[in-house]
């Protein structure tokens, strides 16, 4: 076997037994998943206790018409709140007072409970009385159809968006651009975070290597290039590994989720049409069905190939700088002056990628998906919303040479700088091991 | 032909230069130490023997040829900054190690049992070197520094940093590795320590050699003629005292006890050693007499204050 290999196994295996991975790699998923499945369960159990609300309704045309709904049912009442004894206000959950008409500026409408009432409630009520008092005024005009000719004065618009596909002719594919804009952003967390948490995996690598002085032992043995590049490439697969079981993981948690809430799983994972879905006996309302479709729209294939991609193209770059460093300082306190200059342009790039959610097709965010720095994190907001090829290839093309490029010098300064203990390295060193003759 | 040599090395450091045209010769099965004191430049060379840094200009040449990365894989290196990983269990770094050195896993794990049962530290295979005490994580050390059986030991100030029973585990270590064929270089500051076990011996001074050879050769070669001479304490003092002088040497650094004379002679002209001798022991009751060759650091002062006077 040869030796980079050797040094790509220790540092992969190293760090996958460690029990924080496999922790992280098990549980993110599962929180992930939870986020989204708990609040689903969450609104389908109700309270099952029914409350009781007393109204006191003086012109006596709105109580009657009230619907009682699962949590709370209305009951007429003759007292009026404000002659009541406190004692007993408490055979209600709260009081409902309507004074007057609602239909002229004599209305008026209190609720009255002892402690706060849920918003549902308060809406609720003031959803019916609204609906009564429209009724009513309508009513009023004494025009026959009236109410048949406002409701054909507002007809219901639904909009679609169609992306016209270049590839299937005549093909219509139903798009989103509030679902393009989480995906998008989603990606561009997910790549900033791995770019950050395993780049900072590296420096902290070599530190550790550098501070227990083992580092010597093995540059006795291999060139520190081989030793650089084997942590990189060593914990740039421990970062795939994660990626891939988090998919996996949020695949099979997600149809675990989903069916155990009666939901049709294959047609979220497979590309069975939601017709299929309505077919089957399932109340789906049609809002989910064609939430579904826009889902299958998107060419997952592509973007998780591009995120792959562009993550290791960034992760690279960023790892190199991160080594670079690692080389340079003599403990994790050190590294702090070096690593802002990193920073600046990871954060530059998300604050430019949260921007671009927003507003894809603007010139900024067009721009800096093509220079190396910003790339990995900004193309990712723009590759849902369909980015032709020449320009992902390109941006593609630019940061791999850019990241062969900063391999180069950071393999310099790593070099001479695993090799010095004790001294305060300075931005001018680094220049000048930079421009040391290997 | 030698095992060993470095020709015209000289490296420059940011403002000082490191080492200044070293050229040093290391003889097969044989143990050199790097004599100097501390910043003379000794680790620098023995970082660009071990392919570490690159010298500015200079060649290391290795049983005749000059040396590559290929024959790293002949050498074990303990570097004077120890360390290992310490969240690493034991046995696996070694054998991680002396797989980059380029043995197979199977060879490195036949050799580690080796060493593990030599040494008395199998229970330990597993444990994480973090677990082991300072003593146990300098063994572990030296095991991996000889593991892949290597023919050509470097071992940067091996002394200093052990503990004293370490410090003599290492010492009969090395011995037992020379008695095997292998040829051991090392280097210290403390150059009283090491007369007995070095074959050659090279002494840097502020990064220029300054002297190297066989240590009998030079020991040898920086004789004065000066003697040492102990006798039994004369009974009528007064006599004793005017016995010490003599027409065939003078003597100096006389120190009295309560029942030994010692002092010191260089014989006069042309006596000979025998009579000078044979007058003294007619003389006193001798208890020892013997030629002062001088110590290394002798020798090494001496060397580096010559140098500088000129």
């Amino acid at each position: 076997m040869n030796k980079l290999s050797i040094i790509i196994q220790r540092e992969y295996l190293s760090r996958v037994r460690k029990k924080s991975f496999i922790i992280m790699t098990f549980l993110t998923p599962l929180l992930m998943v939870a986020l989204i499945m708990v609040p689903l369960l969450l609104s389908t159990v109700k309270s099952s206790k029914t409350q009781l609300i007393a109204v006191n309704d003086e012109s006596g045309l709105y109580a009657g018409r009230l619907q009682d709904s699962k949590s709370w049912q209305f009951v007429a009442v003759s007292e009026d709140i404000s002659s009541l004894a406190p004692d007993n206000r408490n055979d209600f959950y709260a009081w409902l007072s309507i004074r007057g008409l609602l239909t002229d500026s004599t209305g008026q409408v209190k609720i009255y409970a002892t402690r706060q009432i849920p918003m549902d409630l308060s809406s609720d009520i003031r959803n019916q009385l609204e609906k009564m008092a429209s009724d009513d005024k309508i009513a009023s005009y004494d025009i026959p159809e009236l109410a048949q000719i406002l409701k054909e004065v507002h007809p219901a618009v639904r909009t679609e968006n169609i992306l016209w596909s270049d590839k299937a002719e005549g093909q219509e594919i139903k798009t989103s651009s509030k679902i393009s804009m989480v995906i998008g952003m989603v990606a561009t967390m997910l790549i900033y975070i791995f770019i950050f948490a395993y780049g900072s995996m590296v420096m902290n690598g070599v530190v550790e290597e550098k501070s227990n002085r083992i580092v010597e032992i093995i540059v006795s043995s291999v060139k520190p290039f081989q030793l650089m590049m084997g942590k990189i490439i060593g914990i740039a697969l421990v970062g795939l590994t994660q990626f891939i079981m988090w998919i996996l993981l949020i695949m099979l948690l997600s149809t675990i989720g989903l069916a155990s809430m009666g939901l049709p799983v294959d047609t979220l994972m497979s590309a069975n049409m939601p017709q299929e879905a309505a077919s089957m006996n399932v109340n789906l309302s049609a809002e989910a069905l064609n939430g579904i479709e826009i889902f299958q729209s998107f060419n997952w294939t592509s973007i998780i190939i591009w995120f792959i991609l562009f993550f290791l193209g960034g992760y690279l770059l960023y790892a190199s700088l991160f080594a670079a460093i690692g080389g340079a300082v003599d403990n994790n306190e050190d590294s702090q002056q070096f690593t802002l200059a990193i920073t600046i342009p990871v954060l530059l790039a998300l604050y430019i990628g949260i921007y671009g959610a927003m507003n894809p097709d603007g010139p900024l965010v067009f721009w800096c998906s093509f220079i190396p720095f910003f790339s990995p994190v900004v193309m990712m907001v723009r590759l849902p919303m369909g980015v032709p090829f020449w320009q992902i290839a390109l941006s593609f093309g630019l940061l791999v040479v850019t990241f062969l490029l900063c391999v180069k010098l950071a393999a310099k300064i790593y070099r001479t700088g695993i090799l010095m203990y004790g001294k305060k390295v300075t931005y001018k060193d680094l220049w000048k091991w930079i421009r040391y003759k290997s | 032909m030698y095992y060993l040599e470095t020709r015209n090395v000289v490296k420059q450091y940011s403002g000082h230069k490191a080492l200044d045209d070293v050229s040093i010769q290391v003889n097969e099965g044989k143990i050199y130490g790097l004599l100097g004191p501390n910043g003379a430049g000794k680790s620098t060379l023995i970082r660009i023997i071990n392919h570490i840094t690159a010298p500015d200009s200079g060649q290391v040449v290795f049983n005749g040829r000059q040396m590559t990365e290929a024959d790293m894989a002949k050498i074990g290196y303990l570097p004077e900054e120890r360390g290992l990983y310490k969240k690493m269990k034991v046995a696996e770094q070694a054998l991680y190690l002396a797989q980059l050195k380029g043995m197979t896993r199977n060879d490195a794990r036949q050799s580690l049992r080796h060493w593990f049962e030599k040494f008395d530290i199998k229970d330990w295979a597993d444990k994480k070197l973090g677990e082991l005490s300072k003593g146990m994580q300098q063994k572990v050390q030296f095991i991996i520094t000889v593991m892949h059986r290597p023919e050509f030991l470097i071992f940067d100030e091996p002394f200093s940093g052990f503990d004293p029973v370490n410090a003599q585990l290492i010492r009969n270590e090395i011995l037992e590795l020379k008695a095997q064929g292998a040829t051991i270089m090392f280097s210290t500051h403390n150059m009283a320590s090491v007369e007995e076990i070095c074959d050659e011996i090279g002494l840097i001074n502020r990064s220029h050699l300054v002297l190297q050879g066989d240590v009998d050769d030079i020991r040898e070669s920086h004789r004065q003629g000066r003697y040492l001479v102990k006798v039994r304490r004369p009974a009528d003092e007064p006599t004793g005292r005017k016995m010490l002088d003599s027409s065939l040497y003078q003597w100096d650094n006389l120190t009295e006890s309560s029942h030994y004379w010692t002092w010191q002679l260089r014989k006069a002209g042309q006596a000979s050693m025998p009579d000078v001798f044979k007058e003294i022991a007619d003389r006193f009751d001798v208890i020892s007499f013997e030629e002062l060759i001088p110590d290394m650091n002798e020798i090494f002062i001496k060397t580096v204050q010559n140098i500088e006077q000129h």
